[in-house]
C-alpha cells in the first residue's frame, strides 16, 4: 500500500477531487497549508511599510492506495490540478505499511 | 361657566405665548436658561463622542495589530474609558473648566491649572447651567473628550506596554497634562491660551497634539518592538480597522459639531466642514499612495479620513466649505508623508502612526485655522483688528505651547512609572503575545 501526498493550489481542489472520484477514490484527507518552491511570494503593503510574504496557501491532499493504483493517481492528480504556471506543486509517494478500519476492524487493502 | 373656564385657559395662555415663541427659536440662547434643542444635540454629541473611543479607535487600532495583541489594544481602550471617565469626575473636570481665580488678561497659575472648586463634582447639579445646558452634560461631553484623547496614545506604544503601567501612566497623564491643556485652551477669560486668542474649537491642541506628541515620547522611551523593522507586522485585521474609522467619522460629528455647545449654524457649519475635509483628505491619501506605490490601498483610505478628522477639528467651528477642502488635502498628504515616508526615515517604531496622524494633521490643522477662519476663506472671520498673519502667528504659538508642555510632563510621567514598576513587558511576553500573556485570552478561539 502507498500514501500518496500532493500539494497543490487550493482552487484546484474541486477538479482534484472529481478526478480521483472518476478513478475510484473515494476517501481522502485534506489539509490547509503554506509553503513555496520556485513561485515566488508576493509583497504587501500597509501604510508604507512594505512585506515580502514568501509562504503562499496551499492545499495538501493525502490518500491511502493498493500498490498497484499509484501511477493512475499520479497521472489523475497530475491532470487535474495541472495550470501549466508555476506553483502546481508536488506529489510525493510514501511506503504505506498498515491500514485500519476504525469501526470494523478490517486491516490491509480491506481497509483502503 | 364654561365660558369663565374659557377665557381664563385663555388668559393663561397669553402668558405663555411669549415663552413658546422663544422656545421654538433654537438659536436664541438666553442668559441663564436651558434650551431643549441645544440639550438635546448635546446629549446625543456626548454619546456619539464616546462611540468614538469604544467601539470606533478601539476597533480601528485593533485590526493594526498582530492577532496574538488584539485583545490587550480593546482592554487599553476600554479600561481608559472607565479610569478617565472617574477622574474626571473627581478631579478632572476641576482642573479643567473651575474659573476660580481666573481674570481676563492676567497670568496666574489659574491661567495654566483650573483649581479644585468643581472637585467630586461639587456645585454640578440637576439645575447647573453652562450656557443653554445642563452642567451635568456639558461634564459628561467634556468627559468623553478627556478619555479619547489618552486612548489615541496607546497606537504609539501598541504590542509591547505593561497593562499595570498603562493605568498608572494614563491616570497621571488625564490629570497633569489633558486637564491643564484643556484649561489653557478652553477654559475662558484668564485662561494662557484663551486669552491669546489662539482658534481650537474641538481640540486640535488639546486632543490631538496632545496625543500625537505624547505617542511619540512613549514610543521613543519603550522603544521598538522586538524585530521592528525587520519581522514582518501585518494588521491582523482589516475588517475591523475599516469599521472602526467609519465609526470614529461618524462619531466625530459629535465631536466637532457638538463643541458648538447648541444645535445652531455653527454646528451646522462644523458638520458640514467636517464631511468635506474628511472626504477630501481621505481622497488625498488614497491617491498620493496610488501614485507612491501603484495600488490605493483599504487601510490608506480608512488613514487618510482619520488625518483628514483629526485636522478640521480645530478649524470646524471657524472654517468654510472651500478652506475645509484646503484643511483636508493638506492633512491627506500631508500625514501620509509624515507615516509612510518620514517614519520609515527616522526608524521610530510609532506602531499606528499615532505622531504621523494625530501630531502632525493636529498642527497642520491648528494652523491652517488661522488662515481659514478669515472671511476671505469663507471662514467665520477673525476676531476685530486680527490679521491673518497675527492669528498664524498665534496659533503657532498654540501648538508650540502644548508641544512643549505635553512633550516634557509625557516624558516625566513616563520615567517614574517606569522606575516604580516598568513600562515594558519582557522580550519573552512580547514574543508570546500580550492577550495571554497580560489577560489569560485569546481573541480568536479557532
Amino acid at each position: 500500500m502507498k500514501m500518496v501526498v500532493a500539494i497543490i493550489k487550493p482552487f484546484k481542489l474541486d477538479d482534484v477531487r472529481e478526478a480521483l472520484s472518476e478513478a475510484g477514490i473515494h476517501g481522502m484527507t485534506v489539509t490547509e497549508v503554506k509553503g513555496y518552491g520556485r513561485q515566488k511570494g508576493h509583497t504587501e503593503l500597509y501604510r508604507g511599510a512594505e512585506y515580502v510574504v514568501d509562504f503562499l496557501p496551499k492545499v495538501k491532499l493525502e490518500v491511502a492506495i493498493a500498490n498497484d493504483m499509484v501511477d493512475k493517481i499520479i497521472e489523475s492528480v497530475s491532470k487535474a490540478a495541472n495550470t501549466g504556471k508555476i506553483g502546481d506543486g508536488k506529489i510525493f509517494v510514501y511506503d504505506l505499511e498498515q491500514v485500519v478500519r476504525i469501526r470494523t476492524g478490517e486491516t490491509g487493502n480491506d481497509a483502503l | 361657566m364654561r365660558m369663565n373656564n374659557l377665557v381664563s385657559g385663555l388668559t393663561r395662555a397669553a402668558y405663555l405665548l411669549p415663552l413658546m415663541a422663544v422656545l421654538c427659536m433654537p438659536s436664541l440662547a438666553m442668559a441663564g436658561e436651558l434650551n431643549s434643542g441645544d440639550t438635546a444635540w448635546m446629549l446625543t454629541s456626548t454619546a456619539l463622542v464616546l462611540f468614538m473611543t469604544i467601539p470606533g479607535l478601539a476597533f480601528f487600532y485593533a485590526g493594526m495589530v498582530r492577532s496574538k495583541n488584539v485583545l490587550s489594544v480593546l482592554m487599553q481602550c476600554f479600561a481608559i474609558t472607565c479610569l478617565v471617565s472617574v477622574l474626571w469626575a473627581l478631579f478632572g473636570y476641576s482642573l479643567a473648566f473651575d474659573t476660580t481665580g481666573m481674570e481676563k488678561g492676567v497670568l496666574n497659575l489659574n491661567s495654566i491649572f483650573g483649581s479644585f472648586g468643581k472637585a467630586f463634582l461639587g456645585g454640578v447639579g440637576r439645575d447647573s447651567l453652562v450656557l443653554a445646558i445642563p452642567e451635568t452634560v456639558f461634564m459628561t461631553f467634556q468627559m468623553t473628550f478627556a478619555i479619547i484623547t489618552p486612548a489615541l496614545i496607546v497606537g504609539a506604544f501598541a504590542e509591547r506596554m505593561k497593562f499595570s503601567a498603562l493605568l498608572w501612566f494614563m491616570g497621571a497623564w488625564s490629570l497633569l497634562v489633558y486637564s491643564p491643556i484643556a484649561h489653557m485652551v478652553w477654559s475662558g477669560d484668564g485662561g494662557l491660551m484663551w486669552d491669546w486668542g489662539v482658534l481650537d474649537f474641538a481640540g486640535g491642541t488639546v486632543v490631538h497634539i496632545n496625543a500625537g506628541i505624547a505617542g511619540l515620547v512613549a514610543c521613543l522611551v519603550l522603544g521598538k518592538r522586538k524585530g521592528y523593522p525587520q519581522t514582518a507586522m501585518m494588521p491582523h485585521n482589516l475588517n475591523f480597522t475599516v469599521m472602526g474609522a467609519a465609526m470614529l467619522w461618524v462619531g466625530w460629528f459629535g465631536f466637532n459639531a457638538g463643541s458648538a455647545v447648541a444645535a445652531n449654524g455653527t454646528a451646522g457649519m462644523a458638520m458640514a466642514v467636517t464631511q468635506i475635509a474628511t472626504a477630501t483628505a481621505a481622497l488625498a491619501w488614497m491617491f498620493c499612495e496610488w501614485l507612491s506605490h501603484g495600488k490605493p490601498s483599504v487601510l490608506g483610505i480608512a488613514s487618510g479620513a482619520v488625518a483628514g478628522l483629526v485636522a478640521i477639528t480645530p478649524a470646524s467651528g471657524t472654517a468654510g466649505p472651500m478652506g475645509a477642502i484646503l484643511i483636508g488635502a493638506a492633512a491627506g498628504v500631508g500625514c501620509f508623508i509624515a507615516a509612510v515616508k518620514v517614519k520609515r526615515a527616522l526608524g521610530y517604531d510609532d506602531s499606528l502612526d499615532v505622531f504621523g496622524v494625530h501630531a502632525i494633521g493636529g498642527s497642520i490643522g491648528a494652523i491652517l485655522t488661522g488662515l481659514c477662519a478669515d472671511a476671505s476663506f469663507g471662514g467665520a472671520g477673525l476676531a476685530e483688528g486680527v490679521s491673518i498673519a497675527g492669528q498664524l502667528v498665534t496659533q503657532c504659538k498654540g501648538v508650540l505651547v502644548t508641544i512643549i508642555y505635553c512633550g516634557v510632563m509625557s516624558f516625566i510621567i513616563l520615567k517614574v512609572v517606569d522606575a516604580v514598576i516598568g513600562l515594558r513587558v519582557t522580550e519573552e511576553e512580547e514574543s508570546e503575545g500580550l492577550d495571554i500573556v497580560l489577560h489569560d485570552e485569546r481573541g480568536y478561539i479557532i
